[in-house]
């Protein structure tokens, strides 16, 4: 075995493998590059774009595969509308092989991590009306003081009420809480048998609302610093502890449900803090629930809430910015928003959009007025483990003591700023 | 402990003898040549698709690497064993994550490798018996979880341990109330503790709490599997019991009849004919499943990614998919890779390890006698 024609011959073998494996690896895959906020790529012609989006179900790709194709017809390029399974990963992936989508969904939590590496075209500059925007949408989509991405749309966090229940428990619409303390007394009020006054998920993504109202927040204003540790937190936690422990709040997996809108639409939960994503379940899974949408009250320091968006990503390796930038203006022109809205749901994110939208939908005018005073994520890079070390201690907010939950939070925070 | 020869006949022959002909020369001319273009498929897809990634990724984990442009092409920056050292050595939350998911596995790898081992065990002693009704049935029957997808029996078990699921629903009968499964984040020796009043769970000793090590209190430490990580066991228990139940059967039916009858003619009893007799003709086998159970526990990843990623309080994080998530979801694929090579030199020294453990004592005593024989026959 070990005689010398055998050890030429490994050395072929080897020599054969390596070369497959350049040449696997030569199709473009590895080449470096990422530049933004350059001139748009483009190319001669009709191009074919490619574009990968994470669909809420039917309606939302149809709808989308539609507006798409209108714009395809009248520009004569052709858009291939990809629907992802896990946008997170399969665009992680896609920009490691170095061969994304030129446009896709990209979730305002992830934003800040794609515009760190490089992987966004930065074409801001290039949208119509950019100011047109909800200012608070558009902050969110900003980094290093340059406007990335033109916002989708965006939802906001509200108060959901089960009609039957509130009745049923003697109040009126008089009664529908604009403080804490009213929040946590209807809430005690309609904890009774099998019912748990209310459903809110065990996350930052629900329960920093209350933080927002108590005046505080995980980061100062302009972002700058970490600002967990604030005794206006440390209040909101205590606040949310206090309801979780008299029981008149719950978290939707103490209610075997898998998020608060199932709870609420099975009747186990009286009232819901959820986004606008609530309406679309409730009508296709609970559709004979009466339920009412109020705003979040508000806490010591003013109403507050939460904002969540997507914005329209493109590559920075894209090899048709040019052509995907005109898509996206056709996206988010206001007409295409309400088209959007009336097919799948979402607030449009231009404020001139605004009035039609509330003429047509009056039922969510409580989303709506969240829009003005909303706070977006926390928009830093490398902040995921952070944010979902976080909600780990969140979870065991019943029991934990909010203090060491936020120093620990500030703590971790601080490393991964450094 | 057995006079029994308990070595396994090679069936495969010696490819070449010793000795037989020089290189090259004569009849057996280009043999080695000839065998090396044989394997060479195997060779070359084993160098492209194993050793080589392996290699790139030792370098990727040796890189601050963001996944964009090539790493390969000084697209990176070369930080040398930074990565490691954040999870080794530098207090932090991804030291934290990395040593909460070690602990988790740990504990799971003490609980699945040892009941699966047994059950498949019993599983196969039970099929095996020749005067058993409906064997076939059984035996199909048990191997079934295993060939089904460990996703779609996942789903199902999420259903199974809901609150008001089958589990709990059956524990109501004999008044026992559940607790709430994959929600419940609470160490296993906690629980027991508190049941037992050693201490009360809601304010745990300061002792423990207040000091530990490697960025773990040692309340954190001792907690023991929670109890979702425990429905995780019975699943995982569950489905490969019946693969490694189709490996003792197969080890089973090849001791001969004979061994064992001789062994009941000798007057054994029905328990020391299987501790005596069976068990040490199974020792091959039993070392296969330990160690395949071993490296399947360690990397344990889609039962995690389908519960929701460590969820509940990171209680089933694992380094596998720890791994892929710092990876593919905070850009920071060097720490990921890192991470990966960590749990690789863990299952090769626990593999080693056991093989040291499960070494066959006769046999080397036997090859020690009989080497010193050739060699007292050489002096002389």
């Amino acid at each position: 075995m070990k005689s010398s024609s055998g050890r030429r011959l490994a050395a072929v073998a080897a020599t054969a493998s390596l070369a497959l494996l350049t040449a696997a690896c030569g199709g473009g895959g590895f080449d470096n590059g990422g530049s933004s906020s350059s001139a748009p790529t483009t190319e001669k012609g009709p191009v074919a774009l490619k574009m990968l989006i994470a669909s809420s179900g039917d309606a939302e790709t149809n709808a989308v595969k539609a507006a798409t194709a209108a714009w395809a017809k009248t520009s004569g390029n052709t858009v291939d509308v990809q629907v992802a399974q896990d946008i997170k990963q399969q665009l992680g992936q896609a920009f490691a092989g170095g061969t994304p989508p030129d446009i896709f969904y990209t979730d305002a939590a992830r934003f800040p991590d794609y515009a760190k590496a490089g992987a966004l075209y930065a074409y801001g500059d290039q949208v119509t009306k950019p100011d047109d925007f909800y200012p608070a949408l558009k902050s969110t989509f900003t980094y290093d003081n340059k406007f990335y991405c033109a916002p989708k749309d965006f939802s906001t966090i509200a108060l959901q009420i089960n009609n039957k229940a509130w009745k049923a428990a003697g109040l009126t619409d008089g009664d529908i809480p604009t403080t804490w303390d009213q929040l946590h007394a209807v809430a005690k009020k309609l904890t009774t048998g099998k019912q748990t006054g209310l459903a809110i998920g065990d996350t930052r993504d629900r329960i920093d609302a209350f933080m927002v109202q108590a005046g505080g927040g995980l980061t100062s204003k302009d972002g700058a610093t970490i600002t967990a540790t604030a005794p206006e937190n440390v209040q909101a936690l205590e606040f949310v502890k206090s309801m979780l422990a008299d029981g008149s709040a719950k978290f939707p997996k103490e209610l075997d449900a898998g998020w608060a809108g199932e709870a609420f639409g099975k009747g186990i939960a009286a009232m819901a803090m959820e986004g606008n994503w609530i309406k679309g379940s409730q009508k296709n899974d609970y559709p004979d629930v009466d339920y009412q949408v109020a705003e979040l009250p508000a806490g010591p320091k003013g109403k507050g809430t939460l904002l969540f968006t997507q914005c329209w990503g493109i590559a920075a390796k894209s090899t048709h910015q040019a052509a995907s930038v005109d898509l996206v203006n056709s996206l988010t022109a206001v007409d295409q928003q309400l088209a959007a809205a009336t097919a799948y749901g979402v607030m449009p994110s231009r404020t001139s959009a605004k009035a039609q939208y509330e003429q047509k939908f009056p039922e969510d005018k409580a989303f709506v007025a969240g829009g003005e005073y909303g706070v977006g994520p926390v928009n830093k890079p490398g902040f995921d483990s952070v944010l979902a070390d976080l909600d780990t201690g969140l979870q065991g907010l019943k029991t934990g003591d909010p203090k060491a939950i936020l120093a620990s939070f500030q703590k971790n925070a601080e490393a991964a700023l450094k | 402990m057995s006079n029994i020869d308990t070595t396994v006949p090679t069936t495969v022959a010696p490819w070449r003898p010793r000795g037989s002909g020089g290189s090259g020369k004569g009849i057996r001319a280009g043999e080695g040549r000839a065998g090396w273009l044989f394997v060479s498929p195997m060779v070359i897809v084993l160098g492209v698709f194993l050793l080589v990634p392996i290699i790139m990724a030792i370098w990727v984990s040796t890189l601050e690497w963001n996944g964009q442009g090539s790493p390969f092409a000084g697209g990176a920056k070369f930080v040398g064993l930074h990565n490691y050292q954040s999870l080794l050595v530098t207090d932090g939350l991804a030291r934290k994550d990395f040593m909460l998911s070690l602990r988790n596995t740990f504990y799971y790898v003490m609980f699945v490798v040892p009941l699966q081992t047994a059950l498949a065990l019993f599983l196969a002693v039970v099929v095996n018996q020749r005067y058993l009704k409906g064997r076939s049935f059984f035996r199909t029957a048990f191997y079934f979880p295993s060939v089904t997808s460990s996703v779609a029996i996942t789903i199902v078990f999420l259903f199974l341990f809901q609150n008001s699921g089958a589990i709990n629903k059956l524990l109501s009968f004999v008044g026992i109330k559940g607790p709430q499964w994959f929600a419940d984040p609470r160490g296993l020796f906690q629980v027991a503790a508190d049941k037992l009043g050693l201490v009360d769970i809601a304010s745990p000793p300061v002792g423990l709490t207040g000091n530990g090590v490697l960025g773990l209190t040692w309340w954190d430490w001792i907690s023991g599997p929670s109890v979702a990580l425990m429905a995780v066991v019975f699943l995982v228990v569950w489905t490969t019991a019946g693969t490694f139940m189709l490996m003792f059967l197969a080890a089973l039916q090849d001791i001969p009849v004979e061994v064992e009858e001789a062994a009941l003619l000798d007057g054994v009893g029905a328990w020391q004919k299987f501790r005596y007799v069976t068990l040490p003709q199974l020792r091959p086998v039993l070392f296969l499943v330990l160690t395949l159970g071993l490296i399947g526990t360690w990397q344990v990843f889609d039962q995690v990614y389908l519960l929701g990623g460590g969820n509940p309080a990171k209680t089933t994080l694992t380094p596998a998919y720890l791994s892929y998530r710092t990876g593919f979801n905070d850009f920071n694929y060097g720490n990921g890779a890192a991470i990966a090579f960590m749990l690789f030199i863990i299952i090769t020294a626990l593999t080693l390890l056991q093989r040291y453990v499960l070494r066959d004592k006769d046999a080397i005593a036997e090859k020690r006698g009989r080497r010193a024989q050739l060699r007292g026959a050489g002096a002389r």
